[in-house]
């Protein structure tokens, strides 16, 4: 019992930073642009908060400081790819690349020591339930913010106007313009969230999940982010259910070490990537599947005429 | 009284062109009137910068008295002038309902608003159901859509930009039949169109624009056909030359019983399309877009394949499961529906997108790209077709639609073909490259080849075509021959109504 | 007065070429800016980091060296991104490729054979390939997004590697540290001079430049990924098979990268360790975007990109900075660039303040 508790609670916690920055980057494609820099605004997410930290500044503060990094770092996709019109692939790479530059540099004078991590919250009453209370209740806040914001993305998207203008807008910048929606204003604004969430998940990392510093301590969760928006067709539902999938795959992963199973704990630390391919793979081969919901103007550049 | 619309010497440049240049008109209220034009005139220009979609580069826009400043769609709906574009502003991927709360300036209430439109669309004749997905929507169905999302806002001014290209004669009545309700009701309309017959049947007043310059105004009721023709196109009125065919004895096309799954849930399903063209003639496929053309273009292209392999044959041989490419070495050419970005490269150079194709022909050699001989091949083909262009170096997307459009034509008719697919062969094109366009059609399929040309312009279907068939929800009537054909039972199989029987016989006989 | 983008009627073929030069200005403006704000003099920062490293024949053949693969892969890359297929994971392809050559040159039953170095080669360039193929079959028949799942190969082979050098392929007698023993003589490029580094393996590097040049320049092949890459529905219109476009264009980065994943193992590192790479799969996709995609532009680009790599271990060594200072300038120099590359399809022009027209109307 006491296993299944670790493996569940693992699981939750370890899916929570996927959670920010799938959700994020959903938000983002839906509006019609791919950023493919979530590597490198979760890295200078975490490098940020953790930064902070060290600095002194309380927790709070410093997870607004790994979010503001994060959608700084989207700002200056934002400018490339929507004022720009550059290459959308190009740019999000170049953001990659450079957001785990910034973050190293950054992150040169942090030392090896680990900080005091964001605390567990025990929700009263609640949290006291056999089995219930220590399964659900006793998380740090993060946790229940990411469930938070699955909410309220779902209701934003599919309850708002402003959702309904920018899932449309996902689907045809063209008309969205012509029928007079600020298409750029709008695709900042979803990008800048989609920052926002991605420093979150890296300063979920760096101050919550594993409080010490290791340069590119993503370590390609922000791809796998990218690869569980694919998974999930567009739908906030599915970004949930995938990302405790592939927490579950971490934590299967931690566990299994600890059980001694008789693996290359190589073969367990690839098991996430394998994971993804596999899982793109399936949902791939369906394109009547993918294109339900995929916005269809993705990663084309758009600039309103005259 | 004020006019509820004026425009004070409007001019709007863009790189390379002028699309107006010192257009002024007034419209009163009330007032049906039509804004007249060839492909290229620049009346869509206008009617976007009369929307606010565009800035004018200089002049002045009135409405009832008041200069309109710092112009854009938000405020001409906030004035109460609404648009129906062309190619339809809604979203398919959202439901009736949906798409119109996008422009409605209401609560976000859609049961209530669902009502609403339920309620007016009733009312001007036009039910629709608020609740379907747009995709689901035949384009008839979205014109309606478009129109009604308009009328929910009271408008004091409607714009509407060649609304009947996209409907069966039947529904263009029955359209007019509304126009004329909410002018009673002292809406004004901006008519957009290139259509004598339809301004001169519904418009008070008419502008008409030659080169983004008004040549002139005209109660159109009053004026002759001819006279206001000659306003739109100057003195010169092209004359088509259409000798007789004399079809060959084989087909060159065959396709039998082709049908075909559509590859989204955008796409309409091919059920059991059977037709043939011989060389020699043309066959014309008309119908309302979204029927189905769009698949059977593909198919019959081989960007799209088939299994069953000999559901078409070219010249004889089983061709459905070919590849374009081995397609065209069966005597296949085509003219695709989209220029840029399908029938040619838009960032690629001429003498580039004339390899696209005509790589067997001399321009490719040793799996080497042979410059001097493309370039050549090229500049045969701006010369022959009078393909306005800066040279065989100049990219596709710098030309004019027309341009590319005789470019991507002779490039096809220089591969000698047997087989010409042409799809919409003069969409955009101005008048004069129109009839220089069809007139090389007519002269390919006389000297032999046979043509299959598909176009939403019945008037062209008519000029030039010798046999026509009708696609409607994935449907190929059988052939009517065009001169014992008229557009009313044109029009009636667009719309998917069968004839009666004997007439249909009589039609399959004459073959 | 306001100003306006405007479209140009035709790519400005100046801007072509001014725009690599402006972004690298722009970057060296930056950095200088960088360099102050941490509180060095940032000219004479400027001048360590790009001026020092070539100052020795030592430096030059580092240069080079590190130029090599550099500009190798990104030949290979180019490929694929000429036709729309993005493989970013030529740093997994090119690790992939040592580990072959290098299994090939420690395992060989003879070790003095003359056949080694080549039968290396084609193992770096095979398994580079193989890794490469996992992707293009994933896209060409299932459709899968090639961007993600090159990427996750990347990571694989990474651990891939680190499993080796830590189990069965350790050195036994190398003191219980992660790595491999050492290749031997005749598995290993011969330098061109005992005291540089600098091998014969660049050559391998020119007959590719070279080799890309043909492929996109001239032949019919190259032509038919450049149009899958700027038009796919022109490509299908056309009969080109784009699955076709996606092996070739992922093939030939995953040879090209198994290359000089092969070159660095039998050159400069001679051993396999956990850490292979400084990181030349990813730069190399910057390089071929620096160098346009073409033959030649890429050499300019591999030179540049080698250059901050010099740089930043030059500075790291001569004052203390962080090494990565080199990621943080490519980024900004593929930032700049990018940038650079829309004043060769747009411009600004100034117009006329729309106030200026009403006081004309009303002097009238």
């Amino acid at each position: 019992m006491e296993l299944f508790i670790a493996i569940f609670t693992g699981t939750i916690i370890a899916a929570t930073p996927l959670i920010f920055a799938a959700l994020g980057e959903l938000v983002v494609e839906k509006s019609g642009v791919l950023n493919l820099g979530i590597e490198g605004m979760m890295l200078m997410g975490a490098a940020l908060a953790f930064w902070a930290v060290t600095a002194g500044y309380s927790m709070p503060v410093a997870i607004i400081a790994g979010a503001l990094a994060g959608a700084a770092a989207s700002l200056l996709f934002g400018v490339l790819a929507l004022t720009f019109l550059t290459n959308q692939y190009a740019a999000g790479l170049a953001l990659a690349i450079f957001g785990s530059g910034v973050s190293a540099f950054l992150g040169r004078g942090f030392g090896s020591a680990p900080i005091e991590a964001l605390h567990r919250v025990d929700i009263p009453v609640l949290s006291d339930l056999p089995l219930i209370g220590p399964l659900l209740f006793r998380f740090d806040p993060l946790v229940y913010l990411a469930l938070l914001m699955f909410v309220a993305i779902s209701w934003f998207l599919y309850r708002t106007k402003a959702g309904l203008i920018l899932r449309t807008i996902g689907e045809s910048p063209q008309t969205s313009h012509a029928i007079g929606y600020p298409v750029i204003r709008i695709r900042y604004m979803a990008v800048l969230f989609g920052g926002l969430m991605a420093g979150l998940a890296g300063a979920y990392l760096s101050v919550a999940y594993t409080p010490l510093w290791v340069e590119n301590m993503t370590a390609g969760n922000g791809w796998i982010a990218l690869a569980l928006v694919v998974f999930a067709t567009w739908r906030p539902l599915r970004v949930l259910l995938g990302a405790w999938l592939f927490g579950g795959m971490t934590i299967l992963q931690l566990q299994g070490q600890a059980l001694g199973l008789q693996v290359p704990s190589e073969l367990l630390s690839a098991l996430p990537y394998l994971a993804t391919i596999v899982v793109l793979v399936l949902i791939s081969r369906n394109r009547q599947v993918l294109a339900l919901h995929f916005p269809a103007s993705l990663a084309k550049p758009f600039r309103p005429a005259g | 009284m004020h006019p509820r619309l004026e425009l004070r010497n409007i001019s709007k440049r863009y790189p390379g062109v002028v699309a107006n240049d010192d257009v002024s008109l007034s419209i009163q209220p009330g007032e049906i009137h039509a804004v007249l034009g060839e492909n290229g005139a620049g009346k869509s220009t206008l009617m976007k910068i009369i929307y606010g979609a565009a800035q004018a580069d200089s002049g002045e826009i009135y409405c009832d008295g008041n200069l309109i400043t710092a112009h854009n769609p938000a405020m001409s709906r906030a004035l109460g002038i609404e648009m129906v574009y062309q190619h339809f502003a809604l979203f398919e991927s959202v439901s009736v309902v949906e798409n119109i709360a996008l422009s409605a300036s209401s609560a976000f209430d859609l049961p209530s608003l669902a009502e609403k439109i339920r309620e007016l669309s009733l009312r001007y004749g036009m039910p629709i159901d608020p609740h379907r997905q747009v995709h689901d929507l035949s384009v008839g169905e979205r014109q309606r859509v478009e129109i009604v999302r308009c009328l929910l806002q009271a408008p004091k001014l409607l714009i509407l930009d060649e609304p009947t290209s996209v409907l069966t004669p039947q529904a263009v009545v029955k359209l007019f039949d509304t126009l004329r309700q909410l002018a009673a009701e002292g809406c004004s309309i901006v008519y957009i169109s290139h259509k004598l017959d339809e301004v001169q049947e519904l418009c008070d007043t008419a502008t008409v624009l030659r080169n983004g310059k008004v040549t002139g105004t005209a109660r159109p009721k009053e004026t002759t056909s001819l006279e206001l023709a000659r306003m739109m196109v100057g003195s010169k009125l092209p004359e088509m030359h259409v000798s007789p065919a004399t079809p060959s004895e084989k087909p060159v096309l065959e396709v039998k019983n082709l049908s075909a799954k559509a590859r989204d849930h955008f796409g309409v399903d091919l059920k059991d399309v059977s037709f043939d063209v011989r060389g020699g003639e043309i066959v014309g496929l008309a119908g309302v877009s979204g029927n189905g053309q769009a698949e059977l273009v593909a198919l019959l292209s081989g960007e799209r394949r088939h299994t069953q392999d000999d559901a078409i044959k070219i010249g004889g041989t089983p061709a459905a499961g070919l590849r374009p490419d081995e397609r065209r070495k069966l005597g296949l050419a085509f003219v695709p529906e989209e220029r840029l970005g399908r029938g040619a490269v838009p960032s690629h150079t001429l003498w580039e997108n004339a390899v696209l194709t005509a790589h067997r022909f001399g321009t490719v050699s040793k799996g080497l790209v042979d410059r001097r001989k493309a370039s050549a091949f090229a500049a045969g083909i701006i010369d022959r077709f009078k393909v306005k262009a800066n040279g065989t170096g100049a990219t596709a997307q710098s030309l004019s639609g027309g341009n590319l459009q005789k470019f991507i034509v002779g490039r096809e008719i220089a591969l000698a073909p047997k087989l010409l697919l042409v799809s919409q062969p003069t969409w955009g094109v101005d008048v004069g490259a129109s009839a220089f366009i069809r007139q090389t059609i007519v002269d390919l399929s006389r000297a032999g080849t046979a043509v299959f040309v598909v176009s939403e312009e019945l008037d062209e279907l008519f000029e030039i075509c010798d046999r026509l068939l009708v696609i409607c929800k994935g449907r190929v009537s059988p052939p009517l021959v065009r001169t014992s054909t008229d557009r009313e039972e044109i029009g009636l199989l667009m719309t998917g109504r069968t004839m009666n029987k004997d007439r249909s016989g009589d039609v399959a006989l004459q073959d | 007065m306001r100003f306006r983008i405007e479209q140009r009627p035709e790519p400005s073929a100046a801007m072509r070429i001014a725009a690599p030069v402006l972004a690298s200005l722009l970057t060296l403006i930056v950095g200088s800016l960088f360099f102050a704000s941490l509180g060095h003099e940032p000219l004479p920062t400027l001048y360590a980091f790009f001026v020092e490293p070539l100052s020795s024949m030592n430096g030059l053949s580092e240069w080079l060296l590190k130029a090599s693969p550099l500009i190798l892969i990104a030949c290979g890359l180019a490929v694929g991104f000429r036709a729309n297929v993005w493989n970013i994971g030529a740093e997994g392809q090119f690790t992939m490729g040592a580990i072959a050559a290098s299994g090939v040159g420690l395992f060989w039953p003879n070790p003095d054979s003359a056949l080694v170095l080549p039968l290396m080669f084609l193992a770096g360039m095979a398994a580079g390939m193989a890794w490469a193929a996992i992707p293009a079959f994933l896209r060409a028949r299932m459709n899968t997004n090639e961007i993600l799942v090159t990427l996750m190969m990347t990571y694989i082979a990474t651990l891939f590697l680190s499993y080796l050098v830590h189990g069965p392929w350790r050195d036994p007698a190398g003191f219980n540290y992660p790595q491999t023993a050492l290749l031997p003589t005749a598995a290993m490029f011969e330098s061109f001079d005992p005291a540089y580094r600098l091998n014969p393996s660049i050559f391998i590097t020119i007959v590719a430049v070279l080799l890309m040049w043909l492929f996109a320049d001239r032949s019919f092949l190259g032509y038919k990924m450049s149009v899958s890459g700027a038009a796919p529905l022109a490509a299908r219109y056309a009969g080109f098979r784009e699955s076709a476009a996606v092996w070739i264009g992922l093939l030939a980065g995953g040879a090209a990268a198994g290359i000089a994943g092969m070159a660095e193992a039998a050159g400069p590192l001679g051993q396999l360790s956990p850490q292979i790479s400084p990181g030349y799969g990813f730069a190399a996709i910057i390089v071929a975007f620096i160098g346009r995609l073409n033959a030649f532009g890429i050499v300019l680009g591999g030179l540049l990109m080698s250059l901050l790599f010099l740089g930043g271990e030059g500075v790291q060594m001569t004052l203390a900075l962080p090494s990565a200072l080199t990621r943080i300038f490519q980024g900004i120099l593929l930032f700049f660039l990018l940038a650079a590359d829309f004043f060769i399809f747009y411009r600004i022009r100034p117009v006329r303040p729309a106030s200026d027209t009403h006081a004309l109307e009303t002097a009238r």
